[in-house]
């Protein structure tokens, strides 16, 4: 197959970026999306030009990394995958491709396709946890938590915490990030205490980092990698809502 | 860090979708009351009912209240609808050079910005026309005469433009007969609906009504946290039925009535 | 005859009560004193962010590094399967010392079984901590915690959520971690890489961190370092690691005096899905919990297994009779669930004796098709009330049963490979793990540094020669959750009289200009060739000749090769870019520069080691039948390296005892 590329090119934060056009040629359909940039990153540096730098790491689609927009769509075509995930046989042969860092006033580019997500940790930082220090817990039966609590938690908490729904989203929120943390600790027992607490110290450092707010186009659960379920936003509302009532 | 007090909810990110959620559906209650009042706009009565219904919507002290409330309601949904877009375009201050929007969500939900802005001008319109000619306008008055027997009404009199009232409405009953004069509104709907651009008009905006409503019912619910899997599927139904194609349907065919029965 | 250089500091006692004993004696560290200490760690996974929360809750200053954007970002995140815990919920006999013997013989008898033991003591402590922040880990409908069997052991003790157990638990940690900087007691260096350590008078005294957006260099200073920075299998190019992961942290501790214990003990896993071309960059495991339910085989006879290879015979068409399940055949008390070792081993030599079935020949079949339906189709089937259920029937009742098990992974194989596993039997082949060795540490986990520790997969302190599936999750989390904190005290008392050091002391100085020099002896070869391509030349090396068989001859032919292409790549490699920008290819180059040094350590650790034990295979020493020898007589002990000189190092032994197990022929027949 033989490809065309056009990538956003941005040395740093504080200068202006453009788009490049590359050719990619004999990829196979067997190669993922970033293995194409390694060859494509590879021809470049052959020529004496500089690779285009982008995120990776885990290349098996959790470490949440990667991070590309893919002809208009965070992560690619393809729902429920990562970049690092997606094949080449989802494209055809002459396909041209646009591939643009992760967009947010929140996500400032570091570097051509790479970004600062940053902002999500100190959003954990605020209140993604449970407050128990190493050393008190008491033995993990003891706390019984029904199966469907246990399953709608463990789906929240699949978040990679890649940033594709603040991409996809057109006011670039990062609600679906945020409600998946409140929400797995919202449903599990753990979580109760600092319950009120948690939400509304997410919510305000969320709205501190400038993120959009939720307009409820489902674009982020559309998008998401982990298949995170808007129902999550909806709980994180009526948490925010009761806690703010209650408090 | 925002202080921490019940108000300061309003002005959070989630809180700004809860007054768009509450003025939303509030909005659409009237609606469905607006919708049911003006199906009296159909009755072949030469506009009488309706125009009862008109003055019972403006003279009812309840009413008159629940309506400044929704005047009220409206503006303060168009107000923050405005400035949640342009602090959510703030959020994206780089715009992607491609976008497949179509790809992970609907039309409509990523416009309810323009359909709001749609919207707001139609009412405005809608406003003028109707609520404040009829207020401070001069509409003429017709007398309605009614058979008490059969309760047949047998005449619809023109008043003429010079006749002036203290009320609304006034009712008499002689002899056989009930005689009702009353503002007529009817009529001035009948008239207006005769200009094909204002008809056009309504209509095009009765699809803005359909799109932001598609979205924005069942939007309403989530924003408020009301999202439960047994029940969304009966948000969505209402939302889709009720809001999005029955109720901007019916006000779309009362210009298009009129029109065609000229 | 241990290495008068090598203190393993085993305290005295019982083995039942060394751990419990020391912990209520080790020196303490009184809070007023904690707040001015600093401790600094490296790396951010399971051993990193448990150690670093743990350590701020006490009160101690904690500064982390991790060169991935993110702390959350880790590798120990991949971990699928599960982590073990000896809880005995299932009521199956297990035990501590069941653990403890199950992880001693896993690792054929190479660890050191105190280490073992307090691991296998704390490992139910892991789980109580890890549900008490939230972990969601897979539940029966009574609310208890759910168990699954892995390889190497007979009960089920592995604790797991869905085929993300390492995510979780990663989760669990790095919000712990959150929490403390959110309290300002950890400040967090993301996009950081430590590049050298800085010794003050015998003792650690802080990093040299590279500011990877700005190419900045940085010093900190810290009473004590941890090193938390995981495994080395990407010495081998290809592997399950994540593309950032590498041994800089530990290599540069082990140039400034840390020896490196056992570098030649790597995991091969053998449920991996095959190359399929040049292209790759990195290999993709599936979850040894399929070995729960898939069948392994290959077929009997050559001519249809180069039928199959050419895509003239559909595996699914073969009959029974004709199938080679060999490791049910080998091992009938393990079957396909024996240890990694040993089922990396048996596809190995099936395809070498020609029976591989993809168009390499490097593949065996990891088949669902029988379980499927005769299993769990059946069960269900009953269930429901049918009696004579069709094949049809059974494959869809136990299509859905598989899917609810496994459902992650099966959609994961198709994305990759593009053929549907439910259809047609997974194709999987060995691949580079996991490192069981790493830096030498003392029962405190201390290195030959004084004041540098080494946690987690970094160190090579727990599992031998071979590690049990789910036992890295636990090593990790042990290492920081439960074992650090108490013995880092052991240190730090005597060093609450000692100022925090400027940081433009000489010694930082000097690190730094070191540092700084081999940065600008890279970024100026402007050779012509790229990082990766000497990484993959490497690669191919230690994979052939240091991979999953070893024999002396081929180790000779390696340390000669990697010391040519460590020249190839000083004269040659090109790096595009800038100094103080974001260069992730001169990071590569860095890395690569180390793994061409630790290659060459650890051939000359398999050539020195003339026996086959656990990970290392050397073909000299094996048995009729084909399993490993090992010799207890002269290689029960640790090869603890030191470096001496450039690419020169003297081995010391640290010899190991065996008083509370019998040390035995390993057998999983």
């Amino acid at each position: 197959m033989n490809i065309t590329l056009k990538v956003w090119r941005q040395k740093n934060n504080n200068e202006r970026g453009r788009f490049e056009t590359y050719q990619v040629k004999d990829v196979s359909p067997d190669m993922s999306f970033l293995e194409m940039f390694d060859v494509l990153n590879e021809d470049l540096i052959t020529e004496g030009k500089e690779p285009i730098a982008f995120d990776h790491d885990c290349r098996e689609g959790i470490c949440g990394m990667c991070s590309m927009y893919i002809n208009g769509r965070p992560h690619g075509p393809l729902q429920g995958v990562t970049t690092c995930q997606l094949h080449m046989r989802s494209f055809k042969d002459g396909d041209t491709i646009v591939v643009e860092p992760w967009r947010a006033a929140a996500f400032p580019v570091i570097k051509d396709l790479a970004v600062d997500r940053t902002s999500f940790d100190r959003i954990m930082a605020a209140g993604g946890f449970v407050s128990v220090n190493t050393g008190n817990a008491q033995d993990a039966n003891s706390i019984l938590i029904p199966k469907t609590d246990a399953d709608l938690a463990f789906e929240a908490a699949a978040c990679i915490g890649c940033g594709a729904c603040v991409a996809a989203c057109k006011n670039s929120s990062a609600m679906l990030f945020v409600s998946a943390k409140v929400s797995q600790l919202a449903l599990l027992p753990q979580g109760q205490v600092e319950r009120h607490e948690r939400v509304i110290k997410m919510v305000n450092q969320m709205d501190e980092e400038g993120f959009g707010s939720c307009t409820n186009t489902g674009a982020c659960e559309a998008e998401c990698p982990k298949n995170i379920s808007v129902e999550n936003i909806a709980r994180l509302n009526r948490e925010y809502l009761s806690a703010k009532i209650a408090k | 860090m925002s202080s921490n007090n019940f108000l300061s909810l309003f002005n959070s990110s989630i809180g700004k979708k809860v007054i768009m959620a509450v003025t939303g559906l509030f909005i659409c209650v009237f609606l469905v009351v607006h919708v049911a009042g003006n199906f009296q706009l159909f009755k072949a009565d030469s506009g009488l009912a309706f125009n009862k219904y008109a003055v019972l919507m403006t003279t009812n002290p309840l009413i008159k209240t629940v309506s400044y409330v929704l005047y009220l309601t409206i503006i303060i949904h168009a107000i923050r609808g405005i400035m949640i877009e342009f602090e959510n375009r703030k959020a994206r201050p780089v715009k992607y050079a491609k976008y497949n929007g179509n790809a992970n969500s609907k039309w409509a939900s990523r416009n309810m910005g323009i359909l709001g802005t749609i919207l707001l001008v139609f009412i405005v319109v809608h406003m003028h026309d109707f609520w404040y000619n009829y207020k401070f306008g001069h509409i003429p008055y017709t007398l309605y005469k009614t058979e008490l027997a059969t309760g047949k009404m047998t005449e619809a009199k023109d008043m003429g433009p010079d006749f002036k009232m203290g009320s609304k409405m006034e009712e008499m009953l002689a002899g056989d007969y009930k005689y009702v004069i009353v503002k007529d509104l009817y009529k001035e709907v009948k008239e207006e609906f005769k200009q094909l651009w204002l008809v056009l008009f309504y209509v095009v905006c009765m699809g803005a009504v359909s799109f932001h409503l598609y979205h924005g019912f069942r939007s309403g619910f989530q924003s408020l946290g009301l999202n439960n899997r047994k029940y969304n599927n009966i948000f969505q139904s209402i939302g889709t039925w009720i809001f999005a194609i029955i109720i901007p349907a019916s006000f779309a065919a009362m210009p298009l009535y009129f029109y065609f029965n000229q | 005859m241990t290495s008068s250089k090598l203190d393993a500091r085993i305290p005295e006692g019982h083995m039942a009560e060394k751990w419990s004993k020391y912990r209520s004696t080790v020196h303490l560290v009184n809070p007023a004193n904690k707040r001015h200490l600093e401790v600094i760690v490296v790396g951010s996974g399971l051993a990193g962010a448990s150690a670093a929360s743990s350590l701020a809750e006490l009160g101690y200053k904690v500064k982390v590094f991790c060169f991935q954007d993110s702390a959350r970002r880790a590798h120990s995140i991949a971990a699928q399967g599960g982590i073990n815990a000896a809880k005995n919920y299932q009521n199956d006999g297990d035990s501590v010392y069941r653990l403890f013997y199950d992880t001693v013989k896993g690792g054929d008898y190479r660890s050191r079984e105190a280490n073992v033991h307090r691991l296998s003591e704390v490992s139910g402590n892991i789980i109580d901590q890890c549900v008490a922040q939230g972990v969601p880990f897979a539940r029966e409908y009574g609310g208890l915690l759910s168990n699954r069997s892995f390889g190497g052991t007979q009960v089920q003790r592995t604790f797991y959520a869905a085929g993300q157990t390492g995510q979780q638990l990663l989760l669990g940690a790095y919000s712990a971690l959150m929490r403390q900087v959110g309290m300002g007691t950890v400040t967090m260096y993301a996009r950081h890489e430590m590049l050298d350590i800085v010794n003050i008078d015998g003792k650690c005294r802080g990093i040299i961190a590279r500011n990877l957006i700005t190419g900045e260099l940085e010093r900190h200073f810290g009473h004590a370092v941890l090193l938390c920075s995981g495994g080395y299998g990407n010495v081998f190019f290809l592997s399950t690691n994540a593309m950032g992961s590498n041994v800089t942290a530990a290599w540069k501790a082990h140039k400034k005096g840390a020896f490196f214990g056992n570098p030649c003990y790597t995991q091969i896993h053998p449920t991996c899905i095959p190359v399929s071309g040049d292209h790759q960059s990195k290999l993709t495991l599936m979850s040894e919990s399929l070995r729960n339910d898939g069948r392994i085989w290959v077929p009997k006879k050559k001519e249809d297994a180069e039928a199959i290879r050419a895509g003239k015979l559909n595996p699914n068409d073969l009959k029974p009779e004709d199938r080679d399940y060999y490791l049910e055949r080998r091992y009938p008390a393990f079957g396909n669930l024996v240890p990694r070792d040993v089922a990396s081993r048996a596809a190995k030599e099936r395809c070498d004796a020609g029976y591989g079935v993809n168009a390499t020949g490097e593949a065996v079949f990891l088949d669902f098709a029988y379980n499927m339906k005769y299993r769990y189709g059946k069960v269900e089937a009953t269930k429901q009330g049918i009696e004579n259920p069709t094949e049809q029937q059974l494959f869809d009742f136990g299509k859905e049963v598989v899917k609810e098990k496994y459902g992650n992974l099966f959609d994961m194989y198709k994305q990759i490979t593009g053929v549907d596993p439910y259809y047609n039997p997974m194709m999987i082949y060995p691949a580079v793990h996991y490192t069981m060795g790493g830096l030498w540490v003392d029962y405190n986990l201390m290195t030959t540094v004084p004041g540098l520790y080494a946690l987690g997969e970094a160190n090579f302190s727990d599992h031998g020669a071979n590690r049990l599936g789910a036992s890295a999750l636990m090593q990790g989390l042990a290492d920081g959750y439960f074992v650090i904190p108490y013995t880092i005290g052991d240190y730090l008392s005597h060093e609450i009289g000692t100022k925090a050091i400027s940081t433009d002391h000489e010694a930082f100085v000097e690190a730094e200009n070191g540092v700084k020099e081999k940065l600008n002896q890279l970024m100026n070869v402007k050779g012509t060739k790229s990082v990766d391509h000497f990484h993959k030349k490497l690669g191919k090396i230690m994979w052939e000749k240091c991979g999953m068989a070893r024999n002396a001859a081929g180790l000779k032919e390696a340390i000669t090769e990697i010391q040519e292409l460590r020249k190839q790549f000083w004269a040659d490699v090109r790096i595009p870019g800038g100094l103080n920008e974001f260069n992730p290819e001169l990071e590569k180059a860095g890395r690569v520069a180390d793994f061409l040094e630790l290659g060459e350590l650890m051939c000359m650790d398999a050539l020195q080691r003339n026996e086959s034990c656990g990970g290392h295979f050397r073909e000299e020493y094996q048995t009729e039948e084909g399993e490993a020898m090992r010799d207890d007589e002269n290689f029960a002990f640790v090869s603890a390296w030191e470096r001496t000189g450039d690419n020169q190092w003297t081995m010391h032994k640290e010899e190991l005892k065996f008083e509370y197990i019998k040390i035995a022929q390993r057998s999983y027949k």
